[in-house]
């Protein structure tokens, strides 16, 4: 039950046009409230004490000195914790305070809440933690036969997928070693909140993160809460990436509020942020692909390593995720994949955006291009002539159904005119820039394609429906919905969806909240368009359908949207696991300092499978924004661990694409294949353009360079040192 | 709190007093927790992602690097001071809204004070002086293809050419 | 205006508040002790800000010679005469940080640091720079590679601050070469600064990031110099090509570098070997 086209020439401002935000004018205004805005009468500053160390036996806690210090309110550790005295995702093996054991560097161990800011952190450092260091496990490969550091043991998830025949062989074989370093998610806006305790027990907790709903659970679980004790309000979020799906400080507020009785505000400072949220995992892959000398793929076999940290999160499914896309947007007659995701006593790692498939990418797209070389054919050739498409089948057995145009991806993307090569560039434009390294004469332009994909929504049998309301009342519709808004655009296309199908112009967009509203899910998985939008066209199609039948207003409808259920991988890694796919075509163009290593990308060009474009301006902000950490991960962005220690937890030492690293985007097309099932038959966008830039940049890399690259971010003495 | 400090400050165009501020404390933290003025906001206190940028004496700086008290008498412009009515928007915002400038939202206060101070410098920069007046912004939301747009639609709006040098590329 | 920030208006107010307080923080620019204060790792008590103070945010010739002042910004380094005069420090202003870190950052700022990332000081250090100093006791003048003792260190005294840097005005190409993993707000992996002096017929390698402090690549620089054509066509240059090369290993041979978070030693020496080459045949080729 989808909208109709021609409904778009009627409604101003509906599906299928670049509609301004609704936030817009306060975020260029400054009144928008990010979570780190927000004041109450009364409030008192909370602050973490974080571990030293990455593995420790705690001996002893003296909070003694930190009460001590006048404007102090509180000070709390793990036996201040009422309830479940852990928390987790999957498997709640996080503790909210570690209690007699430190699992990686920066885990919490205190909090203290006091007048001001600085003067929470001074108390807080003034707590006296008497730690027996430990030796760190931080060798993911060892981790899988080393002694637990856990009692859930190390290995947080183990699969193999078989498919077809795995012991057929190809006429030419490659392989490789693959290995992608730890990156950040590093969104602007630093983790931030404000909980106020009602007076009765309870709290309201005013918070920026991805999953009201799943938040709220885990709080009120370690608080010994019922769930309408925790009330949890999304406030303004700066970016997410995957980073708030976890919990951080949201525990840790709570409770100093309940323990104050006032309300308490805690914001991270950029290193409390790199140190307190997940990452993405670290990946060690081993990869062989057999081919016929046709071109035509036999099989790929891949040994899978990613390193998941010290606790849960949600390993196991981006290792799922890791595994199931680990061969790529190809025909793959046989398969062999094995995966692990262990415990270390690294930075724990979660969601990022690409979730495993993005590891899973960089290698399969390397083995491509190794196998291209093998067969002496053209790497586009290559990839085109083992496209996949509908009706062709996952390496777990799963039927694509729905659209698949890969072919389309990789004929528009290639085909796209090359930038032209300056003949007196700008040196500030040159690999370098105003460090005026480059001589023209060792600066090489490569070129280089990657395909990827992934899927759209949860997968193996979880039900991540969303929830939502609309109600239309004198002219007026209000949507309410608890669908996270990071910046992607949803609270705009939430508008459009309720101009289209009631054809009113206002449209008000309630506070997104646990208390009157039922889970919208997490933004996440490029899924909020599909579940959430859907949520709320179905929420309006019923109003609708009422309005029809000759109702007055006020009419109000619920909906809560589930997609088709899906199934959990056998022991063989076979299932009909997804619900949908999203796939993409990168071609980048770089200019490479071959005595240096300094890497200028110059271009990436696009081609993305986007079902139906429903604002064409925050389509092209998606591929753009997902592309420059694409572009991050290939080049500059590494978490840099030296054991278990992170080095560069500050904007001055990791470092993401500045304007001056960006390179200009070409979107070459925007495949629109209505995908069936899909609410307006739209798929999501947020992920595919970071899936398989890193990999097109590595390859022009390697274009320019003949080396073989095999780990991203490739740092200059990869290139310049492997040259002499 | 050991020392404490007391002194004006004229922002936005008004005289405002500080008291009793920790020594200290940034002109960052001054804005946003003593003045009600949180457009400048704070992703890495360092100096090194420029959302906090405001004009300080017109010459454009991190908030968070100043120490508030040695800004004692000095005028600041924040994003909330930018517009010359107070509800309006300048050109530079609008271009932002228009051009899909603006995702989360976070570092477009800081961008917006930099690309005003941009085009009151150099009405007619070139693309790659547009990424370097604004390589010390940082954003991870957009990839900065939008923002430059929005950048190149003001000086195309202020040129009155009405057109922009710099297509999208969808 | 109340409390512990002092605003003197002159260098004799500065000089008598840093007498009365010897241990008072000094305020520049603020880009680096701000960083510090917001983390905690500085606690300022008493403050004395040199933003009112003219001497030092200004500059003046001298003869040969210049004198800059110690609070000029890298923004007023990047632009105008002084640019002209001293290609190399206008080179190097341009890669530091950001606009908005440029604004405010000064020249005294980066000495009184002495990261050995500090990006004048290669040019300083290859400039024979001379740093000015005032204190209770009066003033006193030290060679820049004299300043800078160590990592952070300097030979400043509690209750001294440094005024102004002397810098020759030399006839002849500088480049200044700084290589970094990002194109902007990059702290330097390695530095080069090469200085032609053609009317005194020498040349001179400063480089940085490759040693505790910045570091003189001396056995390159009477390598190169002596094989320089000083008069060819007016202009000098270095016939050889294999020149730059051997000049480009002497200048790695000057170095210490070590493995960090950054980078590693041996990309640093390698690294420098080119940046000294590619300065050198810029310059001279």
């Amino acid at each position: 039950m989808t909208v109709t086209t021609d409904r778009q020439e009627r409604v101003r401002e509906g599906l299928g046009s670049s509609v301004k935000r609704p936030d817009g004018v306060p975020k260029v205004d400054g009144s928008f409230a990010f979570s780190s805005d927000l004041h109450a009468d009364g409030m008192v500053w909370g602050h973490i004490l974080r571990s030293p160390h990455p593995h420790a036996r705690i001996r002893s806690v003296d909070i003694g000195p930190a009460l001590a210090v006048p404007g102090v309110h509180a000070v709390l550790t793990a036996d201040d914790v009422p309830g479940d005295k852990n928390f987790g995702l999957e498997h709640a093996d996080q503790p909210v305070f570690a209690h007699d054991v430190v699992m990686h560097i920066g885990e919490a161990v205190a909090a203290v809440a006091a007048d001001h800011p600085d003067t929470a952190r001074r108390a807080a450092r003034s707590i006296v933690v008497d730690y027996e260091v430990l030796e760190p496990l931080v060798d993911a490969e060892a981790a899988i036969t080393a002694a637990p550091i856990h009692r859930d043991g190390n290995v947080f998830a183990d699969l193999v997928i078989r498919h077809g025949d795995p012991s057929v062989e190809g006429e030419v074989v490659v392989e490789g070693t693959y290995e992608v370093g730890m990156q950040d998610q590093a969104f602007m806006g630093p983790e931030s909140g404000l909980a106020i305790p009602d007076g009765e027990g309870g709290v309201d907790l005013h918070m920026s993160t991805q999953w009201l709903h799943v938040d709220r659970d885990q709080v009120a679980n370690c608080l010994g809460l019922g769930h309408d004790k925790v009330r949890m309000t999304l406030a303004g979020v700066g970016g997410a990436f995957g980073a708030r799906e976890d919990v951080s400080m949201q525990v840790h507020l709570c409770l100093l509020a309940l323990h104050t009785g006032r309300p308490v505000k805690m914001v991270f400072s950029r290193e409390e942020s790199f140190l307190g949220h997940v990452h993405r995992h670290p990946a060690r892959m081993h990869y062989r692909h057999h081919a016929n000398r046709d071109g035509r793929l036999v099989k790929v076999e891949a040994r899978i390593v990613l390193d998941g940290g010290a606790y849960a999160s949600t390993s196991r499914p981006v290792l799922v995720n890791a595994c199931c896309f680990a061969a790529g947007p190809y025909d793959v007659p046989n398969a062999l994949v094995e995966g692990w995701a262990v415990r270390t006593n690294n930075p724990s790692c979660g969601a990022m955006r690409g979730f495993g498939a993005v590891q899973v990418c960089f290698a399969h797209e390397a083995q491509m291009d190794k196998l291209a070389a093998a067969l002496e054919m053209d790497p586009v050739a290559l990839r085109l002539q083992n496209a996949m498409k509908t009706g062709d089948r996952l390496i777990t057995g799963q039927l694509i159904a729905g659209t698949a145009p890969v072919a389309a991806l990789i004929e528009t993307c290639s085909a796209a005119p090359l930038p032209a090569e300056d003949p007196d560039p700008d040196p500030m434009g040159l690999p370098g820039g105003a460090g005026r390294t480059a001589d023209r004469a060792r600066v090489r332009r490569g070129v280089g394609f990657a395909l990827g994909f992934k899927n759209l929504m949860y997968s193996a049998g979880f039900d991540d429906y969303s929830t939502a309301r609309v109600r239309l009342e004198d002219g007026v519709a209000t949507v309410t919905c608890a669908a996270a808004e990071v910046g992607q655009g949803f609270v705009t296309l939430a508008q459009q969806i309720v101009r289209e199908v009631l054809e009113v112009d206002e449209v008000v967009l309630a506070a997104p909240e646990t208390a009157t509203i039922g889970s919208a899910g997490s933004t996440s998985a490029s899924r909020q368009t599909w579940m959430s939008g859907g949520a709320v066209e179905r929420a309006a199609l019923a109003v609708r359908a009422r309005l029809d039948a000759g109702e007055q207003e006020p009419i109000e409808e619920t909906y809560e949207h589930h997609h088709p259920p899906t199934s959990p991988l056998d022991a063989d890694g076979q299932g009909d696991a997804h619900v949908s796919y999203i796939f993409a075509a990168h071609r980048a163009v770089v200019d490479v300092d071959l005595d240096l290593g300094l890497v200028r990308v110059v271009e990436i060009a696009t081609s993305q499978d986007v079902g139906r474009v429903l604002n064409p301006m925050q389509v092209v902000g998606q591929i753009e924004g997902g592309i420059a950490q694409g572009v991050g991960l290939a080049v500059m962005e590494e978490i840099v661990l030296d054991g278990g220690v992170v080095r560069n937890a500050s904007f001055t030492d990791y470092l993401i694409p500045t304007a001056l690293d960006m390179p200009d985007v070409q979107i070459v097309a925007l495949i629109e294949e209505p995908e069936p099932g899909a609410p307006f038959g739209a798929k999501g966008v947020g992920e595919t353009p970071t899936i398989s830039s890193s990999a097109a940049v590595a390859a022009a890399v390697r274009d320019a360079t003949g080396l073989e690259l095999p780990r991203i971010p490739i740092r200059p003495q990869d290139i310049s040192l492997a040259q002499r | 709190m050991s020392e404490t400090a007391t002194f004006r400050l004229n922002v936005n165009g008004e005289q405002r007093v500080v008291e009793g501020a920790w020594v200290g404390e940034s002109l960052l933290y001054v804005l946003r927790e003593r003045l009600g003025l949180p457009g400048a906001k704070n992703a890495c206190e360092q100096g090194e992602c420029g959302s906090c940028s405001v004009l300080l004496d017109g010459t454009l700086v991190c908030a968070c690097l100043v120490m508030c008290a040695s800004a004692a008498e000095q005028d600041v412009v924040t994003v909330e001071g930018l517009p010359e009515q107070k509800g309006e928007l300048t050109d530079v915002q609008c271009a932002f809204l228009d051009e899909g400038a603006v995702q989360c939202g976070f570092c477009t206060p800081g961008l917006v004070v930099t690309v005003h101070d941009l085009l009151e410098r150099n009405a007619a920069p070139t693309e790659l002086e547009l990424r370097e007046a604004i390589s010390g912004n940082l954003c991870r939301c957009t990839g900065y293809g939008r923002i430059l747009a929005a950048a190149q639609a003001v000086v195309a709006g202020r040129s009155g050419s009405g057109r922009s040098q710099r297509e999208p590329s969808a | 205006m109340s409390g512990p920030v002092l605003l003197p208006k002159s260098l004799d107010e500065t000089v008598a508040a840093l007498r009365a307080t010897p241990d008072a923080t000094i305020l520049a620019g603020g880009t680096d002790l701000m960083v510090a204060v917001n983390a905690g790792m500085h606690r300022p008590e008493t403050v004395v800000s040199l933003a009112r103070v003219p001497e030092l945010r200004s500059w003046r010739r001298d003869g040969d010679e210049l004198v800059l002042g110690a609070c000029l910004t890298y923004t007023e380094m990047e632009h105008g005469d002084l640019a002209a005069l001293v290609p190399a420090l206008c080179q190097a202003a341009r890669t530091v940080g950001s606009p908005q870190i440029r604004n405010a950052a000064t020249l005294g700022g980066n000495l009184g640091t002495a990261s050995p990332a500090g990006d004048t000081l290669p040019v300083l250090a290859a400039l024979d720079a001379v740093v000015e100093i005032r204190g209770r006791d009066g003033s006193r003048s030290i060679p820049v590679l004299e300043f800078v003792t160590g990592v952070k260190k300097t030979a400043l005294q509690p209750g001294e601050l440094v005024t102004a840097v002397r810098v020759p005005v030399l006839r002849g190409p500088q480049e200044f070469l700084k290589v970094g993993t990002r194109n902007a707000m990059v702290i330097s992996v390695v530095m080069a600064a090469l200085v032609v002096d053609l009317d005194g017929r020498t040349m001179r390698l400063g480089l940085g990031s490759v040693a505790p402090v910045p570091v003189r690549a001396r056995e390159a620089e009477a390598y190169a110099g002596g094989l320089v054509d000083w008069a060819a066509d007016g202009r000098a240059r270095i016939e050889d090509p294999g020149v730059f090369a051997r000049f480009g290993e002497l200048a790695a041979e000057a170095t210490a570098p070590i493995d960090d978070h950054r980078s590693t030693a041996d990309y640093r020496r390698h690294a420098v070997s080119v940046c000294a080459r590619r300065a050198l045949e810029r310059a001279l080729g």
